[in-house]
């Protein structure tokens, strides 16, 4: 009798596989579809910046400097975002800024994830002195406000994008290593470990294919806030001079060559700015989201 | 309690250690040597050279010019700058009161601000105010400040004339800094105008740096109070029949409050983040801007004395919120 009646219950609906029943999850976001769709819709830019932009990134175009915005009295629709103090087209640089800003969060992010997991894996596998060591550094790292840590490591290596988007690999870096290794502690002692160890299984085996897979949730939640941190910090440093160096079209350094303009021609600052705030927004909507998707604990 | 403290202050003696370590080799890690990079361009023969090394004692084993430095440090010798000439600590002790001064008012602009939004927009959850609160500190929070504090200026300084574009205090006023902190010490001086003055300085460098904070406080109080209310004692609180606001304000806040303080603690960090940006557009005088000025000028002694005196104050400042944690909640403690 209890047969047929589990039978009867199961019979409607098999249970959501593990996707299906994340992505209901996840679309019932409001906020996180959104930023999924200006995600997707950012990369798209980025890979097709050479065919989307009007113009290409670093051409001058001499008869016109500061050219306002296309709804402006004196704007074209040549140039619809305007041009910048020597006659480049804003928009064009703003496309291809996209291309770059998602290269240095894909770019740092994926450094230290893949640091950051194998420093956690081994502090939190192994424990004692290794622990202690790899623990005590990230404390130190983690006591320098983000920013001047980025600073202090440009000072070392010297200003430049690669540089910057090292420095901030190394400022993302210890939240995935407490990640990693807070997830390793609470999964190493479960019995699906302690039989794949008994099966034979090696260190490595353990490490990378037994109990990784079953850290993956936050780390994915922290690798998509991780892309914001990296934009908004590498906007930042090309603020401050520190990182992408003119005439590459990098926001942050677009906003600081075009700052004495700013009473004359206020669009050469408000459409960098804009355009790091949305993508910030929108990987953090999307940051939120996935939380929310991903974590057992909020899920009623 | 006494164990608890002592076990706390023993736990930060290696990161501070480790942080000397990493001030230290700061310099060392730079491609060319301190005399070479002192020289610039030109060069230098290697006689004067071996003799400069000797002079500041870099022909030292490394483990001996550290210790060495860690002892310069402990007395509070933290070298000299190389375009001012004056002591690093002392030009650090000069301008620190005018970051502190700023990140204080951010502070408070954004608890003053982010307390009332965030419970406002837990009680009223999946209301019109609830997701007006929510957009707003997702968007605050993930503004870049340094575009926010040139819309501000825009806006209010350049546009309407409100405010000032830049500084501490307009130059027609010439105030004694006898504390440091400007409004204390226009205060004092007894002219109402320089106050007004350094007052209206503040506004905008306030709002531009206590945005993210303020985002981030609203954020972590709403999530915290919708937890506690759903409590079983302020459902039993509400069935004795007090008033709502009562139970709100009274019995969920204060365990509500707790993990807010922690990120209160956490915003320090963020706040001398903050002001590196935000002192930079307001050419505001304080260690944020000093300290930008030294990685251009790659004056190398004011970097590392910044950063070490910058990481001991964090460091500090969150013993401190770990101990008070400890006071507020027993179990932590404990633990």
């Amino acid at each position: 009798m209890p047969e047929a009646a589990s039978a009867l219950v199961a019979a409607p609906s098999a249970p959501p596989g593990p996707w299906r029943e994340f992505w209901q999850s996840l679309s019932r976001s409001r906020g996180a579809m959104i930023g999924l769709g200006l995600v997707a819709a950012l990369i798209l830019i980025a890979i097709f910046a050479d065919f989307v932009a009007p113009h290409p990134p670093n051409e001058q175009y001499r008869e016109s400097f500061l050219t306002p915005p296309a709804w402006d009295k004196d704007g074209s629709m040549r140039f619809i975002l305007g041009t910048d103090p020597v006659g480049r087209d804003i928009l064009s640089r703003l496309i291809f800024g996209t291309r770059l800003s998602l290269m240095i969060g894909l770019i740092s992010v994926a450094i230290s994830l893949g640091l950051g997991v194998v420093l956690g894996l081994l502090a939190g596998y192994f424990r004692g002195l290794t622990e202690t060591v790899i623990m005590r550094l990230m404390d130190v790292m983690l006591a320098l406000p983000s920013l001047l840590l980025a600073i202090a490591v440009v000072a070392i290596l010297g200003p430049g994008l690669a540089n910057a988007m090292y420095a901030i690999a190394i400022v993302l870096l210890p939240h995935y290593v407490r990640l990693t290794r807070a997830a390793v502690i609470g999964e190493a002692g479960k019995e699906y470990v302690a039989s794949s160890r008994i099966a034979g299984a090696g260190t490595m085996r353990l490490m990378f294919n037994t109990i990784l897979p079953n850290c993956t949730a936050p780390l994915i939640v922290q690798a998509t806030l991780g892309f914001s941190t990296a934009i908004l910090d590498a906007a930042a440093l090309g603020f401050l001079g520190l990182g992408a160096q003119p005439p590459t079209p990098e926001w942050g350094s677009m906003l600081a060559s075009a700052l004495e303009f700013i009473q004359r021609a206020p669009w050469v600052v408000t459409f960098p700015g804009l355009a790091i705030l949305i993508t910030v927004l929108a990987f953090n909507l999307m940051g939120d989201g996935l939380r929310d998707a991903l974590d057992p604990r909020l899920k009623r | 309690m006494f164990a608890f403290i002592l076990r706390r202050v023993a736990l930060i003696v290696p990161t501070f250690f480790g942080v000397t370590l990493l001030a230290f080799a700061l310099i060392r890690l730079i491609p060319g040597d301190p005399v070479e990079n002192l020289s610039g361009e030109r060069g230098m023969d290697p006689e004067r050279r071996l003799r400069l090394l000797h002079q500041f004692g870099l022909d030292k084993p490394l483990y001996v010019q550290y210790f060495e430095y860690i002892g310069n440090v402990l007395r509070g010798d933290l070298g000299t700058s190389l375009t001012t000439h004056e002591p690093v600590l002392t030009e650090f002790l000069t301008l620190f009161p005018a970051t502190f001064e700023l990140a204080l008012f951010a502070l408070v602009f954004a608890v003053c601000l982010g307390l009332p939004a965030g419970i406002l927009a837990a009680i009223k959850r999946n209301t019109v105010a609830d997701y007006a609160v929510m957009g707003v500190s997702l968007t605050g929070y993930s503004m870049p400040i340094f575009w926010w504090a040139l819309l501000l200026i825009l806006l209010f300084s350049v546009q309407l004339g409100w405010t000032p574009v830049s500084g501490r205090i307009s130059v027609q006023y010439d105030v004694a800094a006898t504390t440091g902190f400007m409004l204390i010490d226009t205060l004092r001086s007894g002219d109402p105008g320089a106050f007004r003055s350094a007052l209206s300085h503040l506004i905008l460098p306030t709002i531009a740096l206590g945005t993210i904070p303020l985002a981030v406080i609203a954020r972590m109080t709403r999530s915290s109070m919708l937890e506690v209310l759903r409590e079983d004692y302020v459902r039993t609180a509400r069935a004795k029949g007090l008033p709502r606001l009562q139970v709100v304000l009274i019995h969920a806040l204060r365990n509500a409050l707790i993990p807010v303080i922690t990120v209160i603690g956490l915003q320090v960090g963020l706040l001398l983040s903050g002001a590196i940006l935000t002192e930079t557009i307001f050419s505001w005088p304080g260690i944020g801007n000093w300290l930008i000025h030294g990685v251009q000028s790659r004056d190398y002694p004011v970097v590392q004395g910044g950063i070490l005196l910058i990481a001991a104050i964090v460091i500090s400042v969150n013993l401190i919120v770990d101990l008070l944690y400890g006071v507020i909640n027993p179990r932590i403690r404990h633990a």
